[in-house]
């Protein structure tokens, strides 16, 4: 598989919100405004692509038996370096994030590619892998977002443009809108993916 | 290079020696980031003292204990010259929508609220987060508790004075309810602390 293959097809056709399902706990826990689920988004990919590189790299150090741990104890503290970061430098959409952000270590998206991808193949490989599919799965957050900031606030990351009285469609900005507004994105993706 | 056999011996050397690096690296990384996260959350809180209460030369800081909780609400006082100019309370109330608002209540000496200024929050973005908007904080300005019946801070539901945000009644009446522990607790006093 060429390099440019691993990379792209984390983006559309095995995106893993819109093809694989995973990781949805975040995307409907944060994503109520653009830049949230922008923010979650890059941090989710800074330890994918950390991760990937680290588990591969060790690949053949690491006893079978244990793997599951030792994959686990290396994304753990690489959350926890991207929550002490944020924490220090970009204070506003950490506060925001809150418990989101530790919890990106039981993300399914981190564990499955070091699991089915960053133990079997190369480091370059799985360093690319892991910039493609964040970059999925932060476009997708941010999509899902910006849609419900849209509907549900009426602002574009923030930027208000219906009239400050006014208010959007509520229902978007709660949690059935993150499932409502993921469904449509899915089916229509789906569609895509199948007249394509 | 093969794969290395799952040994006992084998399984707990890696295990010790990934958890070290881990360990030693997390080290690294918080004494890296502990200034910038101390130097942050301080800019915080003294732009909003500042936000809250005249201008002042000097602060005076201490603690009360509120009547119906364990949790010290922090005091901070203004002081211009030998005067106090009015004072900042870090008050806070679990009954938020999603969690603990933490909210900088302002008073003037002779009892009324300057202004108010959310700290720190989890209420859902475009309802309770209007909390800290203008429209909102404007209705706290001036107000005197004091002179309220019953001295209590309510909604309009509850049969208070206060116009609730409207789809974010359990905000409105949260924040009011972080006001009132901050008034309640100051007119217990402590002030000479």
């Amino acid at each position: 598989m060429n390099k440019w293959t691993i990379f792209s097809r984390g983006i559309i056709r095995e995106n893993p919100v819109f093809a694989l399902l995973l990781g949805l706990c975040p995307t409907l826990g944060v994503t109520s405004s653009a830049i949230n689920g922008m923010g979650m988004g890059l941090a989710t990919m800074f330890v994918l692509i950390m991760s990937n590189m680290m588990i591969s790299l060790l690949k053949n150090v690491i006893p079978d038996k244990v793997r599951i741990p030792a994959f686990i104890v290396v994304i753990a503290s690489f959350v926890t370096m991207v929550d002490f970061i944020m924490a220090g430098f970009a204070p506003g959409i950490h506060e925001q994030l809150g418990l989101f952000i530790p919890l990106i270590v039981v993300n399914c998206v981190v564990l499955g590619r070091a699991e089915a991808f960053a133990n079997k193949n190369s480091v370059l490989s799985s360093t690319i892998d892991g910039a493609g599919m964040g970059l999925g799965f932060t476009l997708a957050l941010t999509l899902l977002g910006a849609i419900r900031e849209i509907l549900g606030s009426g602002a574009v990351f923030g930027m208000k443009f219906i009239p400050a009285s006014a208010d959007g469609i509520l229902v978007f900005i709660l949690a059935p809108g993150a499932f409502i507004t993921l469904g449509f994105l899915i089916a229509l993706i789906n569609h895509l993916r199948k007249t394509s | 290079m093969a794969k290395k056999e799952s040994s006992l011996i084998n399984m707990i050397s890696t295990l010790v020696l990934i958890t070290l690096v881990a360990g030693v690296a997390l080290a690294g990384v918080y004494d890296l980031t502990k200034e910038p996260i101390a130097r942050s959350q301080k800019a915080k809180l003294e732009k909003a003292i500042k936000a809250v209460i005249p201008d002042f030369e000097e602060i005076r800081e201490y603690k009360v204990k509120p009547d119906d909780s364990d949790e010290e609400l922090v005091f901070y006082e203004g002081l211009k010259g030998d005067s106090i100019v009015g004072v900042a309370i870090q008050t806070y109330t679990d009954k938020g929508f999603s969690g603990r608002i933490s909210v900088m209540v302002g008073f003037l000496p002779d009892g009324s609220i300057l202004n108010t200024e959310v700290i720190k929050h989890q209420e859902t973005p475009g309802l309770g987060t209007k909390l800290m908007d203008e429209a909102w904080k404007i209705k706290f300005r001036g107000m005197n508790i004091a002179e309220l019946a019953g001295e209590a801070v309510k909604v309009t539901k509850d049969q208070g004075t206060v116009d609730a945000i409207t789809a974010a009644t359990i905000s409105s009446r949260a924040f009011c309810d972080a006001v009132q522990r901050a008034y309640n607790t100051k007119k217990k006093g402590g002030k000479n602390e």
